[in-house]
């Protein structure tokens, strides 16, 4: 039954082989899975992975894709480390979406430069109440934060659904659940002439920096991580487990409001029930595959936004459903858990080591 | 009055009984020590494994129901084989394994959008289907309903009172221990996440082929969510976790008839109630550290790996 060893030191190697191991397995499904579906899988590979990238319109769109996940999976990862499991992420996009909209529909018509900074403002707020919350719920009442995290998701859904139904649906809109377009003054500007890449990539950049500095040096992170890791001796060290909490999600929540605000600034353009295709689901799995590292995060974002590209990509070329998408992301997060194995344990010998033997 | 509780409280056992297969397989994998938070994909791939079978045998649903609990136990596997084999975090392990299910489901599900099925007529037990209200409610259910409450009884009685419930706990309070004394814990785990893989999958199959019965993406609505967490309201105990079942059933209930009742509240909040009342639930229960300390299985979440 026991195929696995301990190995004496965690490997270094594995650590970072594990994604694109990862990444190579899931593409291998993948061709498999293709070729089932009657679908050449180097046409389809083409279609999903490089036939995008020919066009500067679809790096446009993965700069797009790209900056919400890591964004998102910044704030993540802190907690992640702290083995605070936050995967209520997508509710807290729809928070900040709905704050930041409350001000562009408040502020219609008002052509000022102050529109934008406080939806941006808002965004974040809204995101980080709802990760306030839960913080809340789990240092004062013990309540898990995994399932109020996801439960909130559920309930911000709704709330969203309310909004853009009732009080704030746009009356010129037949009868769509959905708000009034925004006006400039509250939309990120573009970046070139015709393409829907926008400014707010450089909130992302701008947090990406800051989370590589923060998290190399700070003393803060480094007690979160070993509150994750040991957490005997991060009590011993006097560092604060009800502190992690709130700071990990209150943090998420801000990163993850600041993305829902970027997504009805930028591309959406209005608040609609449909403004994420799950980027808040998705950045779990972008924080695992960058291995909770600021810069790998950027690595494993650009490679989520892929898949996303890819998936409409050969909805629209190849009639494949657009569900594959899904179905890629969840593969790669359960291949890239099984390679993990192999950074503290590695395959069982056949024969017990001569070392052993004699120790024992 | 009368004749709006007993619509209700027999919808209440409808609504309740996912609840209870996939809160009664997880109850089974916790009590060993596994916290799988993979039951919403596994529900999931067992609602799109049901509904296709039944599809397929012309709206056979005992063939329906089977392919959803086999699907269910399939899709444990790669769940055990992660974290009981290759020792990785559950937390995570189980959230991808959601992830992958809800991908894997509307997958495959896109070809059975337009097809319904028959559902399954209730069956009234001659004579005690007569008492009143109590007849109605308890005994003109669906077949399923009452395979529910076998499986309750035989699961609380198998725990409590059978050498294979002692041996099931000893592994989730002292796998070392149980270990020692020669008990195969790894394969008495898989044991345990497979069948509460089958239970996912059997309510998944029970909403798709019974319940609703349709397919639609994301059909399950965070109902494996709510089962995990009405496991921790259970306290890890087979009899508190029907009591709770059957109040979230009564609340989705009440949430569809309150719009009859004159209740001019927007439906968005009614269909929040479920949600809204796990966090209290929930709040509730955790609140009391030593009632959860107390009845927590202790090796619930930790990986272990024999000898090495």
């Amino acid at each position: 039954m026991q195929i696995l060893e301990p190995r004496a030191n965690p490997s270094k190697v594995m650590q970072w082989a594990a994604p694109p191991i990862a990444i190579v397995l899931t593409l291998l499904i993948g061709a498999i899975l293709f070729w089932g579906l009657g679908v050449s899988p180097l046409t389809a590979f083409y279609v999903f992975f490089i036939e995008p990238l020919e066009t500067s319109n679809g790096w446009s769109e993965l700069f797009l894709k790209a900056s919400p996940l890591i964004l998102i999976a910044q704030g993540l990862a802190l907690g992640f480390r702290a083995r605070i499991y936050n995967i209520g992420a997508e509710g807290q996009l729809l928070m900040g979406a709905i704050f930041a909209s409350a001000i562009a529909i408040w502020c219609d018509g008002i052509d000022a430069w102050w529109v934008l900074p406080l939806m941006i403002l808002a965004g974040a707020i809204g995101g980080g109440l709802w990760g306030l919350l839960p913080a809340w719920l789990k240092t004062h009442f013990n309540a898990e934060e995994t399932l109020t995290t996801l439960m909130l998701t559920y309930i911000a859904t709704l709330f969203l659904s309310w909004l853009v139904s009732v009080p704030w649906r746009d009356p010129g809109g037949s009868n769509f659940p959905q708000s009034i377009m925004f006006g400039d003054p509250a939309l990120f500007s573009m970046m070139f002439e015709g393409l829907r890449v926008n400014t707010s990539v450089f909130i992302t950049a701008l947090a990406v920096l800051i989370f590589w500095v923060f998290v190399a040096r700070s003393r803060t992170a480094f007690e979160l991580a070993v509150g994750g890791q040991a957490p005997a001796a991060s009590r011993y060290a006097g560092f604060s487990a009800r502190r992690a909490v709130w700071l990990s999600l209150i943090i998420s929540g801000v990163t993850a409001g600041l993305a829902g605000a970027a997504e009805v600034a930028g591309p959406v353009g209005q608040l609609t029930l449909s403004l994420s295709p799950g980027y808040g689901y998705a950045a779990i799995i972008v924080a695992w595959v960058g291995r909770l590292h600021p810069i790998g995060i950027v690595l494993s974002g650009f490679l989520m936004a892929m898949i996303y590209i890819g998936g409409d990509a050969g909805q629209v070329s190849l009639q494949l459903p657009s569900a594959i998408t899904g179905l890629f992301q969840g593969m790669l997060l359960c291949f890239l858990l099984g390679a993990d194995a192999f950074v503290n344990f590695r395959l069982k010998r056949r024969k017990p080591t001569l070392a052993k033997g004699a120790a024992a | 009055m009368i004749e709006h509780i007993v619509p209700i409280l027999v919808g209440t056992l409808g609504a309740a009984t996912p609840l209870v297969f996939a809160g009664l397989g997880e109850l089974v994998a916790e009590k060993t020590g596994v916290m799988n938070l993979g039951v919403e994909g596994m529900m999931l791939i067992g609602a799109i494994a049901a509904f296709a079978a039944a599809v397929h045998t012309d709206g056979n649903f005992v063939v329906g129901l089977s392919a959803g609990a086999l699907a269910g136990a399939l899709a444990a596997l790669p769940f055990a084989i992660l974290t009981l084999t290759l020792g990785a975090n559950q937390a995570a392990t189980g959230l991808a394994l959601t992830i992958f299910g809800v991908g894997l489901s509307a997958f495959i599900g896109q070809s059975f959008v337009s097809y319904s099925l028959p559902g399954v007529q209730p069956l009234a037990i001659p004579l005690l289907s007569d008492i009143p209200v109590i007849g109605p409610v308890l005994f003109k259910q669906d077949v399923v309903v009452y395979f529910s409450f076998i499986c309750f009884a035989v699961l609380a009685w198998v725990l409590a009172k059978t050498k294979l419930g002692l041996v099931l706990r000893a592994v989730g309070e002292y796998p070392e221990g149980a270990h020692a004394i020669g008990y195969p814990v790894t394969a008495i785990r898989y044991g345990a996440v497979l069948f509460g893989g089958a239970m996912a999958g059997l309510a998944g199959g029970y909403l798709s082929t019974v319940y609703t019965p349709l397919w639609v993406q994301n059909m399950t609505a965070g109902r494996g969510w709510i089962a995990v967490a009405l496991v921790v309201f259970a306290t890890w105990k087979p009899g508190r976790l029907m009591l709770g079942a059957y109040l979230f059933g009564g609340m989705t209930i009440l949430q569809l008839h309150a719009q009859g009742f004159g209740v001019a509240l927007p439906s968005q909040l009614l269909s929040a109630v479920p949600y809204i009342a796990t966090i209290v639930v929930l709040v509730l229960i955790s609140r009391d550290r030593k009632l959860l300390q107390l009845n927590l299985p202790a090796s619930l979440g930790k990986p272990f790996i024999a000898g090495g």
